[in-house]
């Protein structure tokens, strides 16, 4: 089974803005969001008594094996509210006080291991680094969607992992300096490649895409990890011809419609639409080469 | 149930697990990967600071080896700390040319800087993301190999041969549970078992280690019968924000950022902690500064005091420590723009673990361990800032290779009982080890153990462990939780930055009746599917075993080395404490002994000096 998307959640600004460069980095604008969101609470809070005390979470259940589970339903948990809290620090509280067998991905609490991408809201965001403080109540927690859910929070990641492995991502350059020399690579190389490596495989930018639902559009991450080698210089010109093939076959990237929905959602503030965009516009050129 | 069959089993996908599998896979051995994760969710990706390799004119692995000496307090055993030195430059230059996104200099060669304790700028860097980009990338030619991984598999169990004395003892393989369908598997090894499951941090309430971190691979090794070595020797880092332990980078006291306390004191000066280096005196020194002023009264809340940043204005901030804006906006709702940021110390590295030779061999033929699980020893009383990552690359190898040709050759540190130097004799104020009931199932641990040909010992483990679940599944018991909490609070409050005799003591009775508690826990979740109240549960026992493990050792040393601080006994007393503590399951029964540092190198000595910077 799986959870329907929201349709207040996509923002069509497709096509306004693709080719902008001066556009403030995606990561300053989400820094920019948090200040307005919290300055704005500031000042419901001191015009209205609201209650301080707890957080109050509406979270999705389901387990197939478990009979007044396998309806899915929306639990209530109130938790002692603490400055700081997050999400996920909301769900380890209700797990370990009142229902040990709700269920979620969760590991390293700080944004890196990519677990514990959720529906927080009606957005994709990773829990652990989602603030409490910032969101309206009651806030409401579900799987991500567009993937099967296997129990509670948890959907089978295995189709996100396929695709990954359909753009072949490893480092396949042969033709190495011998012994303790390293190959060369320019600063500008390496920041050019940079946010396409900061990728934590959290699937929040699959789950956003409209096109990669239900279908076999390769989706954001996987074409970003093909950017992160097409765009090394380490790696040679057959290699990258070899990938630019592999992109541009039917679910590659012709089939996004720049919609920004990725990279609205990246926890790492990739900008995954323009990362596609380039790799459209490579291909182009290829291709132009050998006609 | 099913046997899953290869020549080498390697139990966890970071780091030094990774690095293993490649290795095992490239000696011509059929290796499979068994994590409770997947491997890109493991715990080597949020390492930020850089791996030490000496591979610039100007430096070798002999300085590097001297550093890493000094740094230990003198209890590395220099056979490993020169092996560590020695292959960590090959061993980063492979990861270069597996196409890792290292940091570069103008001329297009892997950028180096230096770091704390270091006499030259040789910590190898990927910007702050040093870690995560290391574990991608040996994920990446995990794939590229096509070596088997088995993700979300929680192994709960070796399966070992039941001779009386643990060096007559073979690793046959492992027990895996499958989270996803609740199915238990076997793990036939024909060759070895490498375990790799890193750190024990979830034993403090406060750490900058995963959820994930509850050491596993220690306590299943050390139950099997291999001695857990020095593992009173824990790292605590000084800045982590209070409400989740995510760590603040050193960098920001680098770049100028001060510690103040709730009188608005730059207390590392005014009450004399550091008079020199201030806010950046060693990692030990701040961390005991802060809960000094927190337990005098000049704390903030939860225990915490302010890293102020705000004066280096936001140009430069931003220039250079912009991810740390990032960390306290989501991670404690604080912009370190218009606000001091709270920190306290909080748990971070475990310098004690699995004991091995430096080719990641225990006393259990067929039995490896390497990175932080893993006690070589390179790290000895505290870890240099830089020598974690590398650590996993060298060594992480080492026992994959081993492992895959079953050579044993060669290795100058011993192992096991035979090492045994002393025996220690120590008053205890509680009973330690197995709680004795009738009934032992609900916490079956691998004491009891079989013989037979390895699909035989395998099958027997797992059907304890069949059982053992069952039993957990069945019963009607208290939540895991609420043991660990209390588990994780007496550490806390008594084996942290600051230890004494009384408190370590008091530890032990804490501890014990965690363990007790332990024997009614029950997993209330009913469901086969993504039972992760099983998974934790059965963790937690881990937790336990360990924790006893380290407080014991704690309460032995009675000196000041390293991480290891004790009320009453403010110096390193190399005459009575240069020496090794070992801490034996001995089926059920702890036993705490010690063996010989080793300070011969190939060629030279290392005579303990003094630890000053």
């Amino acid at each position: 089974m799986s959870t329907h998307v929201s349709e207040s959640e996509s923002e069509a600004q497709a096509g306004t803005d693709q080719q902008t460069t001066d556009r403030p980095a995606a990561q300053q604008r989400r820094l920019e969001k948090k200040r307005a969101s919290n300055d704005q609470r500031e000042q419901a809070d001191s015009s209205t008594e609201t209650d301080e005390e707890t957080v109050h979470l509406k979270v999705f259940r389901y387990d197939p094996e478990v009979k007044d589970k396998q309806e899915p339903r929306f639990d209530d948990f109130h938790v002692p509210a603490k400055k700081g809290m997050t999400v996920l620090d909301a769900l380890i509280y209700s797990r370990d006080h009142y229902d040990s067998s709700l269920t979620f991905r969760h590991s390293c609490r700080q944004a890196i291991c990519g677990s514990d991408a959720l529906f927080i809201n009606g957005s994709q965001r990773l829990g652990c680094q989602t603030q409490i403080d910032e969101l309206d109540q009651p806030v409401r927690v579900e799987p991500l969607p567009h993937q099967e859910v296997v129990k509670d929070l948890v959907v089978d990641m295995e189709h996100f992992y396929d695709q990954m492995d359909t753009v072949e991502p490893y480092f396949q350059e042969e033709d190495l300096p011998s012994g303790l020399d390293e190959q060369r690579q320019d600063r500008e190389n390496r920041e050019k490649i940079k946010m396409s490596t900061r990728c934590i495989w959290c699937g929040a930018c699959m789950s956003s895409c409209n096109i990669a639902a239900g279908g076999n559009y390769l989706g954001p991450a996987a074409i970003n990890k093909a950017y992160r080698f097409v765009m090394d210089e380490r790696e040679g010109e057959d290699l990258k011809q070899q990938r630019l093939e592999t992109i541009e076959e039917e679910q590659g990237v012709w089939r996004c419609q720049t919609q920004f929905s990725c990279t609205n959602v990246c926890p790492k503030d990739i900008p995954l639409t323009e990362h596609i965009q380039e790799l459209k516009r490579e291909a182009v050129k290829n291709n132009l080469k050998f006609w | 149930m099913t046997l899953h069959e290869h020549d080498v089993i390697v139990v966890g996908a970071g780091g030094a697990g990774l690095r293993a599998a490649i290795a095992a896979n490239e000696a011509g051995a059929d290796v499979a990967l068994v994590t409770k994760l997947h491997p890109v969710r493991s715990h080597t990706g949020a390492a930020e600071g850089g791996i030490n390799a000496a591979l610039r004119d100007g430096d070798s692995w002999e300085d590097h080896a001297y550093d890493t000496m000094k740094g230990s307090d003198y209890l590395g055993d220099a056979p490993a700390v020169e092996t560590l030195c020695q292959d960590s430059p090959e061993e980063t230059i492979q990861l270069e040319h597996w196409g890792m996104a290292f940091s570069r200099e103008d001329d297009g060669r892997v950028s180096q800087r230096p770091f704390g304790g270091l006499s030259f700028p040789r910590t190898t860097y990927a910007g702050a993301e040093t870690g995560h980009h290391l574990l991608h990338t040996m994920y990446e030619q995990v794939v590229k190999r096509g070596i088997q991984v088995y993700d979300e598999q929680y192994v709960t169990d070796l399966a070992v041969t039941d001779h009386e004395d643990p060096e007559d003892r073979v690793c046959q393989g492992c027990i895996g549970y499958d989270i996803k369908t609740g199915q238990l598997n076997g793990f036939v090894a024909n060759n070895g078992v490498v375990i790799a499951t890193g750190g024990p941090g979830q034993m403090y309430a406060h750490t900058t280690n995963a959820v994930a971190q509850t050491g596993d691979g220690q306590a299943m090794a050390y139950r099997a019968g291999v001695p857990l070595q020095d593992m009173e020797f824990v790292q605590f880092h000084p800045t982590t924000l209070p409400s989740t332990g995510v760590l603040i980078s050193e960098g920001v006291r680098g770049e100028g950022g001060i510690l103040y306390n709730s009188n608005g004191e730059r207390f590392m000066f005014e009450y004399g902690y550091a008079n020199n280096d201030g806010e950046l005196a060693s990692r030990d020194v701040v961390a005991r500064a802060e809960v000094t002023e927190v337990n005098e009264g000049r704390g903030y809340e939860n225990d915490a005091v302010h890293l102020d940043m705000r004066h280096l204005g936001e140009e430069r901030i931003t220039d250079r420590l912009e991810n740390i804006i990032h960390l306290a906006t989501d991670f404690e709702g604080v912009d370190p723009l218009e606000e001091p940021m709270p920190v306290k110390p909080g748990q971070h590295y475990a310098m004690g673990g699995i004991e091995t030779d430096e080719n990641g061999e225990t006393c259990i033929d067929g039995l490896y361990a390497a990175g932080e699980c893993a006690c070589v020893s390179v790290h000895g009383a505290n870890r240099l800032g830089g020598n974690a990552l590398p650590e996993l690359i060298v060594f992480g190898a080492r026992a994959g290779r081993h492992a895959a040709s079953e050579d044993g050759a060669g290795a100058q540190i011993e192992t096991g009982s035979s090492a045994r130097i002393e025996t220690a004799d120590i008053d205890v104020p509680t009973e330690l080890g197995r709680v004795e009931t009738g009934s032992d199932d609900a916490v079956a641990d691998g004491g009891e153990l079989h013989s037979g040909s390895p699909k035989e010992v395998v099958n027997r483990a797992l059907e304890q462990q069949r059982e053992r679940v069952e039993t957990l599944m069945e019963t009607d018991g208290i939540n895991h939780a609420d043991v660990r909490s209390d588990l994780q609070e007496t550490m806390t409050e008594n084996v942290n930055v600051f230890r004494n005799e009384a408190g370590l003591k008091q530890a032990l009775k804490d501890i014990r009746a965690c363990r007790e508690r332990y024997q009614e826990v029950g997993v209330s979740d009913p469901s086969r599917t993504f039972n992760t109240d099983l998974m934790h549960t059965i963790e937690t026992r881990n937790l336990i075993d360990q924790a006893e493990v380290l407080t014991l050792g704690a309460l032995a040393r009675t000196e000041f080395r390293g991480a290891h601080w004790r009320q009453s006994h403010q110096e390193r007393k190399d005459e009575e404490w240069l020496k090794h503590t070992m801490v034996a399951w001995n089926d059920g029964a702890p036993e705490l002994y010690y063996t010989d540092v080793l300070l011969e190198g190939e060629s030279k000595k290392y005579e303990p000096k003094v630890r000053s910077y």
